[in-house]
């Protein structure tokens, strides 16, 4: 089963981008410590997301006539395993180069791709994505946010969404909503809308988490009127949409290197402090071989994006067995640490591995929770 | 070349020869020679021979799919290490006996030991082939065995690799026969495949066996010369999965699944078998730990990365 997961190799041409992205990068957040790098894909900054869009680094696999690079799923691959690896903030443009470029590109109007995707790939427009409801979280078809179809061909959207990563840094959100039916009608009746944040009657709340950060939101709709054009896709095709979707969402190398800025910073310390016995080596080499086969499986799921296909289950697959990973490090890191009570521990690493620790139930939340996906799995093996 | 001309009839011929009866023969200690003359006959056992020496010429990435369907169908003989030793012997100019021959790595069982009639030490550019003096494990139906005395340690990395994708093959029958029992058995008026407690198993179950492939495939991609830290991620991550795969097989199986007479233990106690042999997880993690900790400063990216 699952046979089209084989070892790919990236191109030659994706690989050469590294030394120049890295050398971006460096430049870019050399000052950042090492626990907001680990913050990673949660780390929000504006300047560096532009940045990086003006040197060619976003939209890449959007075509070039929308202002994209016009590369594919492997382009972006490397390039976000360099940013991963380095910890740099790309919470800005990560969800829009993710999943609302590709969504837009594929069910969008002309007219939406061109008033969206250039500024996309510049890293100028910021969007995110509103699924989760205060009643609706892993059981995604009950949302009861609803946009009703108005005479003129507008929509009249009031509801709530929550958990809503960077809702308040977005200029926009892909939210989806019930325009038709009731909520007994689960799958059907669903649509995707762009929602400008800036319309009369969004109102954004930040929501603070356990580690300080403000990374999630809930948001507002209270008789927002949204334009005819707001509709992504087809009335009533949202949850088909949103599946492809998600597929985008699940299968890229965010899932397993969440807690590689933590995992670097712990081998720095060993190397410094110069421990090398058998447990400490054993440790290492378990952590370095499983995330190197995770890191295969990341890209064989990747080659399937690039053969055209939407891989759902074996994204699904990868992501409940990259993030079960990215738990176990800090587990596994800290347990390490505290088996040497003796040996001092740089207060930078410290915070890490405390910040690591408290935010990784994150990890098998975002995207889809363990038991969603296994679900997912399981219906891919048949039995269901 | 299409890979499934070769590959069909390598799975016709083992589904012939290796039926669970004629498995479970050899088991009980039983006559091999027939199911061996069959490999032998079939050319398959100088796959890895190079071209110029009379072989296939095969790169062992190109074997993989055949070592483990091996495994998947718990062949009861060492074609896989023979594949291997003809290959080492064959470079090395040396005679290539006939019968089964089984790499020897350390001071564990030698897998396949007992029905081998030669046990392969030294080094790949240098194969040792000794007549075979192996003592029964003791351990039931078991065709493992102990050579002792001999010393083929740096054969360690390709006989992993070979363990790895067995592991692999076995891991992903395991996958269907659990998936296919889960389907077909009844418990409180439906499959126990509609349980959501029983699916969540599975799920894991198969995200193990596809990692285990991936796995194997990262020791098999440097041929007969492998990379250290190739082989250590693939026996790792292989060693890892098969004693997770055997937990949950068995689990959702119940107690039919540990009986004699049902085929799932055929597969399981190759499994741990594999798993032990020629270094378990533990071992080659503590290998790549080594490797890593020696190598220049680089970030894990740059060192998984680096070919």
């Amino acid at each position: 089963m699952f046979e089209t997961l084989t070892l790919s190799t990236l191109p030659p041409a994706d690989e050469a981008l590294r030394p120049a992205l890295r050398a971006l990068i460096d430049d870019a957040i050399s000052e950042l410590p090492i626990d907001r790098r680990a913050r990673s894909w949660q780390g929000f900054d504006a300047a560096f997301s532009r940045k990086l869009g003006q040197a060619g680094y976003l939209g890449l696999s959007l075509p070039k006539e929308y202002g994209g690079v016009g590369r594919g799923p492997f382009t972006r691959f490397v390039v976000v395993e360099e940013l991963l690896s380095a910890g740099a903030p790309v919470a800005g443009h990560w969800i829009a180069d993710r999943q609302s470029g590709p969504l837009i590109l594929h069910y969008g109007t002309e007219a939406q791709r061109q008033f969206y995707l250039p500024r996309i790939s510049k890293g100028e427009a910021l969007f995110c994505i509103g699924m989760s409801e205060p009643g609706s979280g892993s059981d995604l078809a009950s949302v009861r946010t609803r946009a009703e179809p108005q005479e003129d061909g507008t929509w009249l959207l009031n509801g709530q969404k929550i958990w809503t990563t960077n809702a308040m840094h977005s200029d926009y959100m892909i939210a989806l909503v019930r325009t038709s039916g009731t909520t007994a009608d689960r799958q059907q009746g669903l649509s995707q809308v762009i929602i400008d944040l800036k319309l009369p009657g969004v109102t954004v709340r930040p929501i603070v988490d356990l580690t300080g950060d403000s990374h999630f939101a809930e948001v507002f709709f209270e008789d927002v009127r949204l334009s005819a054009d707001a509709l992504v896709g087809a009335e009533g095709q949202g949850w088909k949409q949103v599946t492809a979707e998600l597929a985008f969402e699940r299968s890229g190398p965010e899932r397993i290197y969440s807690a590689v800025v933590l995992m670097d910073a712990w081998v720095r310390h060993l190397k410094a402090v110069g421990r090398d016995d058998t447990a400490t080596l054993r440790l290492l080499g378990s952590l370095t071989a499983q995330q190197s086969v995770l890191r295969e499986m990341s890209l064989a799921v990747t080659a399937r994006l690039v053969a055209g296909e939407s891989p759902v289950v074996e994204a699904s697959l990868m992501k409940d067995l990259g993030t079960g990973f990215e738990q176990a490090v800090p587990q596994l890191i800290g347990d390490d640490l505290a088996a040497n009570p003796d040996e001092a521990i740089d207060p930078d690493l410290y915070r890490t591995l405390l910040y690591v620790t408290h935010i990784a139930p994150s990890f098998s939340l975002r995207g889809g929770t363990r038991e969603i996906l296994r679900g997912i799995i399981a219906r891919g093996l048949g039995l269901r | 070349m299409d890979m499934s001309e070769l590959i069909d009839p390598f799975a016709r011929l083992v589904e012939d020869v290796c039926t669970p009866a004629a498995i479970r023969a050899i088991e009980e200690g039983g006559d091999a020679s027939e199911m061996w003359r069959a490999f032998t006959d079939s050319g398959f056992l100088d796959a890895l021979v190079a071209e110029d020496a009379g072989g296939a010429g095969l790169t062992l990435a190109d074997a993989a799919p055949l070592i483990a369907l091996l495994g998947a169908r718990a062949v009861p003989l060492p074609v896989g290490d023979t594949m291997i030793a003809r290959a080492l012997l064959a470079a090395a100019g040396l005679d290539i006996p006939d019968g089964p021959l089984a790499l020897t790595t350390g001071a564990g069982a030698v897998p396949f030991g007992l029905v081998a009639s030669h046990i392969v030490s030294g080094t790949p550019e240098a194969p040792v082939v000794t007549e075979a003096a192996v003592v029964a494990t003791g351990v039931h139906h078991d065709i493992d065995g102990f050579a002792n005395g001999l010393d083929g340690s740096a054969l360690r990395p390709i006989a992993a690799v070979l363990r790895a994708l067995l592991i692999s093959g076995a891991a992903g029958r395991v996958l269907d026969m659990t998936v296919q029992y889960a389907n077909e058995r009844s418990q409180f008026g439906k499959s126990i495949g509609k349980q959501q407690a029983v699916q969540q198993q599975l799920s894991v179950l198969a995200e193990h066996a596809v990692a285990a492939r991936i796995a194997a495939a990262i020791g098999a991609r440097g041929g007969l010369t492998p990379v250290l830290r190739d082989v250590a991620i693939a026996k790792h991550g292989t060693s890892l999965a098969a004693g997770q795969i055997a937990a949950i097989a068995h689990a959702v199986h119940g107690a039919i699944g540990i009986s004699e007479e049902y085929d799932l233990q055929l597969l399981t106690r190759r499994l741990h078998g594999w798993r032990l042999a020629d270094g378990s997880e533990s071992y080659w993690a503590g290998v790549l730990g080594s490797l890593r900790m020696q190598a220049p400063a680089c970030s894990t990216a740059d060192f998984i990365r680096a070919a």
